[in-house]
């Protein structure tokens, strides 16, 4: 590996991405500008306005032994000051309400609620012990806001009702840090959604790479390169660096502009070291489905749709999107790397959860392990049917 | 390479892609210091000949030495001895002249001093020293081919492949280029150059080789080849081999 050929490949690129304009575009006004008009949009800008949603609470588990946790719960939903809770009596007064658009949502807390927390205490560590039970939660459709906004905050309240007050000695099926981080009082929609937004500005290189490697293959210049003692690994290392720089870029300019208009994460240091490091490791994965796509793709313009196959997926299944849609759509959502970005940056950044915990952990081997698998598969791909 | 060595030997080449054969059994020995040309109408095979001999391409058949390396099994070592100027122009749009330049220096490792002075001394040959500050996107089309003639030069190559150097050029730009040329004659480089200009055959090779059809069917210096074929200049000679009719490149 000769570094004199492989850091004036990488000036090159990077002088691409200030000269081009498209290119600064994509990858540095794009992100600049979604954050400011997502900050804008969902309360960030302002300071203390929050935005604030209407939702029916149905509670079906108000007597009986156990109903103090489903209290609890209400209450901490209330809390949040984000959601406003108007109690109904059935289900059907509160979907007329819903229809006519008076709330935002309902929730459903079924009757054996209570039972279920109940039995996770007594038996955190055995889940054969446990009473499962689902929570019914209906948004209203035509509110995208309501239906982004909305999930998050109710996942966030419920971890915290239920596993935030386990004594920290136990141990919990589930990581979502302790009661006291989830500050859900001091939070707008914008606080839950930053994370995602941070993956959602890195999954465009996927198109920037693409369009570079089309452009340079049709203007001849791959050619050019390959005339020179320059080898393949060289070239790819290059394009590594470069991209990696510029997904550090974009988290770097995504977090300055997301703290322009209010963000304040409870993070340390550590915690920003690693969201670095684990969008440096997805700038790779989409390194290489920008190469699959080049492979695919003949022309500048076909890069740009193609790009689209990977770039759409991960953006509505695997960023704030994501909080939106189905609960299948949302399973599937396992299946694509931006999601463990998301989740991983969510539990640093909003539910306080130390570099180490398990959850991350997980999280950065899986967006690891996919993105050596995406790059490696890219280069072997663009090696072999690409490069003409 | 040793001085007795040849620069370049082919030895029946043969190049297919699928059903169409763009080389066809050619063989050829070019020698060190030599300035080559090579002739043939559009789709006659002469970039693909270049493309196999800067290891671009693999040949379908056939063996090809270039400066005493097989380029099929050490192209690593063959691509440190040559320079290529492709016949499209394939250049960085968004970086200055210089940039490109230097560019294609570092890739070939150059050393920083020497290649400054290297990438100067081209650029002001070249009549581009004013420009070189200025991206490439906005040059005109003969600065463009010039540049890219400079960035196949900049690693002073012992073999160079010129595809085509000054198609679309205005009269001064080929003169230059021309003088240039002249210049690597002089250092003992060998170059390759493909051309459909004859006159630029006829006042720059030492030989030129006329192919059609992927096969070699005129070998000589361009002196002797007019003699043999009773003709006033070698345009006459490539016409009377290739005959008038116009073809499109495939």
């Amino acid at each position: 590996m000769n570094f004199q050929r492989v850091l004036p490949l990488v000036k090159k690129d990077l002088k691409k991405m200030i000269r081009e304009p498209a290119t600064l575009f994509l990858i540095i006004l794009f992100p600049v500008i979604l954050t400011l008009a997502f900050g804008a949009s969902f309360g960030a800008i302002g300071g203390s306005q929050s935005t604030t949603y209407q939702i029916g609470v149905v509670n079906m588990d108000s007597t009986g032994f156990y109903q103090q946790c489903a209290r609890d719960f209400i209450e901490n939903l209330s809390n949040t000051e984000i959601l406003k809770n108007q109690d109904y009596s059935s289900n059907e007064t509160a979907q007329t309400d819903l229809i006519q658009g008076n709330i935002q949502a309902i929730l459903l807390i079924p009757s054996d609620f209570g039972q279920s927390c109940d039995s996770f205490w007594n038996a955190p560590t055995d889940p054969t012990l446990w009473v499962n039970t689902t929570l019914q939660l209906y948004l209203d459709s035509g509110s995208m806001f309501a239906t982004q906004a909305i999930p998050p905050i109710i996942e966030q309240v419920l971890a915290a009702t239920v596993y935030g007050i386990q004594p920290v000695s136990v141990p919990r099926p589930i990581q979502i840090g302790s009661p006291s981080l989830v500050q859900a009082s001091r939070l707008t929609a914008f606080d839950y959604m930053a994370p995602g937004i941070f993956a959602y500005a890195s999954i465009f290189l996927t198109m920037t790479v693409a369009q570079s490697f089309t452009t340079d293959r049709e203007n001849g210049l791959l050619k050019r390169i390959n005339t020179t003692p320059t080898t393949p690994s060289e070239f790819m290392t290059s394009q590594a660096i470069s991209n990696m720089f510029a997904a550090l870029t974009q988290v770097a300019l995504v977090f300055a502009m997301a703290y322009l208009v209010g963000y304040r994460p409870s993070a340390d240091p550590a915690s920003y070291a690693l969201a670095f490091v684990i969008m440096s490791i997805f700038a790779l994965c989409n390194v290489g489905f920008g190469l699959i796509t080049a492979t695919l793709a003949k022309s500048p313009g076909a890069a740009t749709g193609i790009a689209f196959i990977f770039i759409m997926p991960q953006m509505f299944l695997g960023t704030f999107v994501g909080f939106a849609l189905s609960p299948s759509a949302q399973a599937a959502g396992k299946f694509v790397p931006s999601y463990y970005v998301t989740d991983a940056l969510t539990s640093l950044f909003l539910r306080g959860a130390p570099v180490s915990s398990p959850t991350i952990l997980l999280d950065l081997s899986v967006v690891s392990i996919c993105s050596v698998i995406a790059l490696l598969s890219g280069i072997l791909l663009f090696g072999r049917y690409g490069k003409t | 390479m040793t001085l007795e060595e040849a620069a370049i030997v082919i030895d029946n080449l043969t190049k297919k892609f699928e059903d169409v054969t763009a080389v066809d059994g050619l063989s050829l020995r070019v020698e060190r210091g030599e300035l080559f040309g090579l002739l043939g109408p559009n789709g006659a095979g002469k970039t693909t000949t270049v493309n196999v001999l800067s290891c671009l391409l693999k040949p379908t058949s056939g063996s090809i030495n270039v400066g005493g390396y097989d380029a099929e099994k050490r192209p690593d070592e063959v691509r440190k001895l040559i320079g290529v100027c492709p016949q499209d122009t394939a250049v960085f749009s968004y970086l200055t002249g210089r940039e490109n330049v230097e560019l294609f220096g570092n890739l070939h490792a150059m050393p920083k001093e020497k290649l400054k002075k290297r990438a100067e001394e081209l650029l002001e040959k070249m009549g581009l020293s004013s420009d070189a500050k200025r991206r490439v996107r906005k040059y005109s089309g003969g600065m463009r081919r010039r540049i890219n003639l400079i960035m196949a030069l900049v690693h002073d190559p012992e073999i160079a492949f010129l595809d085509e150097p000054t198609v679309g050029m205005d009269p001064q730009s080929r003169r230059a280029v021309w003088d240039f040329i002249k210049e690597l004659k002089k250092q003992n480089k060998t170059v390759i150059l493909t051309t459909h200009y004859m006159e630029e055959a006829e006042e720059l090779c030492n030989r030129v080789g006329i192919i059609d059809y992927g096969k070699l069917i005129a070998l000589g210096a361009p002196e002797q080849l007019k003699a043999k074929f009773k003709a006033k200049n070698l345009e006459e000679v490539f016409i009377q081999l290739t005959g008038r009719r116009i073809r499109e490149e495939s």
